[in-house]
């Protein structure tokens, strides 16, 4: 097989706090996959959903130091995980090329900076990058562990799949799906796997947020899920961080694994609890203790 | 055309047209510069020149002043050129001694600054001048007209264009792709607004067609090529073979009966995939033809070779299949041709949050025009997919791929009434509690509020809203096991959740997917959504840009039975009018070859977008001035400029320019 050059890896700062956990298994993944993933030198942050709206130039100009230090053309594609980093930086890219004001602020920022004009980094989500570039295939291939766990609701969120459509189908995605059931493990028919999670709003109208969380939780475990799994730490976080107050807000009880993708994945292909960052759940730690443990694995290939 | 002494005597008219010219050019200051160009005998402006007397100015001039050129200042050549040729040629001149200038579309209309539009005008009319003094005497070439028509597509609007034509004594060819004529339809259980039944009012037109003596009949056809001109087509039919001989067939259907497979397992097209029929199959019961086809796809003598083909056999002494049939390609000559190509509905599967094919409950409209129809899969039986539970309620969206920005902006005309039918005929059927989900409900035509009214009394519900999503999703235990629709009511100004057993997606109308294909082979405009376009949308509704191809249904812009039955009869009309004449008369702009100078490298013949040139034996390009339509691309493409074109010959168009240039 050729060498890979791998990706540029974009952690974002939520990889780097509330969601760790992501980036812990997602870079375990990687390495068991031996595909390396170099970090984007002196990073920033990626210009986010909330400072758009404030201050949408100084967003771009934000967004687009990363892009520009992410190089052109002949570098390799740019890997954000988390889905606000994810469409702050393609948003960055399709306003520089459709809004010549936009261009402009950009272009201005970047020379008062000292740095290069944009010239077309690609930029990836981990899940197209999964799906597209390796393969349900060889991921299938490269599973060491029979699934011990029960059936798992696949939750996408909005970011990633809209309004871009380049990480999966914007209404009814199905690419993480298809990786769960590549390692074995079955998905519910989730109608709300693109419904928002509350976003920030759980900080700001606490209550609105809360209850959006309420539905996603209650639909998951009529369709009969045990768990939710995500592609991004916002989702993921406010999943599972407030599982005491949907309880406390509707009377009804959650106790649900809320995991990442790259956690099953990586778990499928050998990796463990600690390395995956497993134990920092809240929602459902019995669960996860139950379905991650290593003395019950079985070698799916054995 | 000089007078008595030789000279070149010119008349210029400058039109007001009201206020909409004089508003902004003052009119009188141009007809003044005018009259001191060179050649310019007569020099007057009027209010409106397109008027009787100001068309009886040009006439008495051109005697009185001995004039032998008119120009006419006012507006675009589209709308009275044809005008003011006539009143040239009244006047005794040769028309194409007339030339026209645009000073109101290409200057009073598109300026605001009354000096700078005077000064234009000038410009312009100088330029004209010297143009009309070099123009040639010009005469219009007569082409004879084919009495016989083509017409593709064997839907309503084809089949009411065939009989008129037929019936006025004219020879139709119909060619149809399909198996059976009937189109959309044959499809549909009843019409609206007065419910009377689709087969009953169809079938009888279907059969006249068959038996028509005017009418050559050819289904499971497509026309391939199409060569010529208005009055002499030449076109290219490939007949697909049915396996299956039509004229040893007598339509008995033993065959079809026969099949080796005893279950029908092959998906309906025709009952949209809600029924199911054997690879050997007529497409429904009053199918014309009736001829049934073998399906290559499926039939297990094609795909094995090792059937017991028990169609043969009972077939017997017939021996109409035959396996072995192959294509036919007939080749036809017309003078016109009507494209009756029809629509297709919108595929609901492009809007993911309706869930059309994941949720099994969710319907398109045609799905339940089959539902509901008496010989339909059901026998009209409405029955939700598991072929047993009567649903209990029913939302029906409506403008489902229709005033739409995400897929289609137009409003596809016929699903607000064929939703109202369908309400109607539902609740008949089945008591449901039926709700309609609308944006407006449209219903301008003959009887139609009144059925919309109807409906309202009948305690159908119209809730005014886009319906975001059907879903599963369950929030009250009451939604269990129903579609969800979850909707902004806009007059209660609040978000609903209507939970229903069955969902109708009113799809909207569109061009055929390979409309592009079709607009290709007949040389027609077609617009970007995929409708034909017409000559004129209010003055040539059936006309193409194309002479001697007209349109008639759906393949031109979505319309209901009514609207489409009126625009076939009118393109027959239109067919007729030529034929009748029995010829036509053509505008003489064609190109022509200087053969002294051409070099014959042939630049021009791929450029002719009219296959209108040809190479001669002694290696020289020939223009077909019948073919031409005087484009001018070769006549900017020949290197030698041995290429000419009438009406735009060089020293014209240097004139004008000069024109323009010397009154700086």
């Amino acid at each position: 097989m050729p060498e890979k050059p791998g990706y540029l890896y974009f952690p974002g700062c939520s990889l780097r706090a509330t969601g760790v956990a992501y980036e812990e298994s997602l870079l375990e993944l990687f390495r068991m996959l031996d595909i390396p993933l170099h970090e984007l030198n002196d990073w920033n942050c990626c210009g986010a959903t909330s400072y758009m709206s404030v201050d949408e130039g100084s967003a771009f100009v934000l967004s687009a130091r990363n892009l520009s230090i992410a190089g052109g053309m002949e570098a390799p594609d740019l890997m954000a995980p988390c889905s606000a980093c994810y469409l702050a930086l393609r948003k960055t890219q399709d306003y520089v090329s459709h809004y010549p004001e936009t261009a402009r602020i950009v272009e201005e920022g970047l020379k008062a900076a000292g740095l290069k004009p944009l010239n077309g980094v690609r930029v990836r989500h981990p899940l197209e990058i999964l799906y597209n570039d390796i393969g349900l295939a060889k991921i299938k291939a490269l599973t060491v562990r029979k699934w011990q766990g029960g059936k798992i609701a696949c939750y996408y969120g909005c970011q990633a799949v809209r309004p871009y459509d380049e990480v999966d189908r914007p209404h009814d995605p199905m690419r993480m799906d298809q990786l769960m059931n590549a390692v074995g493990v079955e998905t519910v028919d989730y109608s709300l796997k693109t419904k928002c999670c509350g976003g920030t709003l759980t900080g700001t109208i606490h209550d609105v947020g809360v209850r959006l969380n309420y539905i996603l939780l209650k639909e998951a475990v009529r369709k009969g899920a045990q768990a939710i799994v995500t592609i991004c730490p916002l989702c993921q976080f406010n999943l599972d961080a407030y599982q005491a107050e949907v309880a406390k807000e509707s009377g009804e009880v959650f106790d649900v694994p809320i995991l990442y993708f790259t956690q099953v994945l990586g778990w499928a292909l050998g990796g463990n609890l600690k390395s995956l960052g497993l134990k920092r759940s809240i929602g459902g730690r019995g669960l996860v203790r139950k379905w991650f443990t290593e003395n019950r694995e079985v070698l799916a290939n054995a | 055309m000089p007078d008595s002494n030789g000279a070149v005597r010119v008349g210029v008219y400058v039109c007001h047209c009201g206020s909409n010219i004089a508003g902004i050019v003052d009119c009188k200051a141009v007809a003044e510069y005018a009259a001191g160009l060179a050649h310019v005998v007569v020099s007057r402006d009027y209010k409106y020149m397109c008027s009787e007397p100001g068309q009886e100015l040009i006439r008495t001039d051109i005697q009185e002043h001995q004039l032998n050129r008119i120009v006419v200042a006012s507006c675009s050549p589209h709308l009275h050129e044809h005008t003011f040729r006539v009143a040239t040629a009244n006047g005794g001149l040769n028309p194409y001694f007339m030339a026209m200038v645009n000073i109101r579309e290409q200057d009073s209309w598109v300026h605001t600054d009354k000096a700078a539009a005077t000064h234009k005008a000038k410009d312009l009319v100088s330029a004209s001048v010297r143009r009309v003094v070099l123009q040639r005497p010009l005469d219009k070439a007569r082409v004879s007209i084919d009495p016989n028509v083509l017409v593709v597509g064997g839907g309503i609007a084809g089949i009411h264009a065939a009989l008129t034509l037929a019936n006025a004594g004219k020879h139709v060819y119909l060619v149809e792709r399909e198996a059976t004529i009937g189109g959309h339809m044959a499809m549909f259980d009843k019409t609206f607004p007065t419910l009377d039944c689709a087969a009953c009012i169809l079938t009888p037109k279907m059969s006249s067609v068959k038996a028509h003596p005017n009418i050559t009949l050819w289904t499971y056809s497509d026309v391939e090529n199409v060569a010529g001109y208005v009055g002499n087509y030449k076109v290219r039919v490939r007949r697909r073979t049915r396996y299956i001989h039509e004229d040893l067939c007598v339509g008995c259907q033993e065959c079809v009966e026969a099949c080796v497979f005893k279950v029908p397992k092959v998906n309906d097209e025709f009952n949209q995939g809600l029924g199911k029929r054997r690879p050997i199959y007529l497409p429904f019961p009053q199918a014309i033809p009736q001829t049934p086809v073998i399906d290559r796809e499926t039939c297990i003598e094609f795909k094995t070779g090792k059937c017991k083909k028990t169609c043969v056999e009972a077939c017997a002494d017939r021996h109409a299949i035959d396996f072995k049939l192959e294509d036919k390609l007939e080749e036809i000559q017309v003078g016109t041709i009507i494209l009756a190509t029809g629509f297709q509905t919108f595929d609901a599967k492009r809007i993911p949050y309706y869930g059309y094919g994941h949720y099994p409950n969710v319907y398109t409209a045609l799905e339940i025009e089959r539902l509901v129809n008496a010989s339909g899969p059901t026998s009209g039986e409405v029955v939700l997919r598991d072929g047993k539970t009567v649903p209990k309620s029913i939302g029906i969206i409506h403008c489902v791929g229709s005033r739409d920005e995400n897929t289609n902006r137009w409003c596809s005309r016929v699903c607000c009434m064929y939703s109202l039918k369908l309400a109607h005929l539902l609740k008949e059927q089945t008591g449901a509690e039926i709700f309609n989900f609308y944006i407006d409900v449209r219903t301008p035509g003959k009887g139609f509020e009144e059925f919309y009214q109807r409906l309202l009394v009948e305690g159908v519900h119209f809730i005014r809203g886009k319906v975001a999503e059907v879903t599963d999703w369950v929030f009250d235990p009451s939604e269990e096991g129903m579609l969800t629709l979850r909707v902004e009511d806009t007059l209660l100004g609040v978000v609903r959740r209507i939970p229903v057993d069955m969902v109708v997606l009113s799809t909207g109308l569109e061009g055929r997917h390979d409309a592009q294909e079709v607009r290709r082979l007949f040389n027609i405009t077609c617009a970007s959504e995929g409708f034909f376009q017409e000559r004129h949308p209010k003055l040539a509704p059936v006309s193409t840009f194309t002479d001697g191809i007209f349109l008639a249904g759906c393949c031109q812009g979505p319309k209901d039975i009514p609207d489409t039955v009126a625009q076939a009869g009118a393109a027959a009309a239109e067919a007729l009018a030529l034929i009748c004449a029995g010829y036509v008369e053509q505008e003489p702009n064609a190109a022509y070859v200087i053969a002294e100078d051409c070099s014959g490298c042939k630049n021009c013949i791929p450029l002719c977008p009219y296959s209108a040139i040809t190479f001669t034996v002694d290696k020289r390009a020939e223009v077909n001035p019948v073919l031409c339509k005087g484009c001018g691309t070769c006549v900017a493409a020949c290197p030698s400029g041995s290429l000419q074109q009438r009406m735009f010959e060089d020293d014209e168009l240097f004139a004008e320019i000069e024109g323009v240039l010397v009154h700086a």
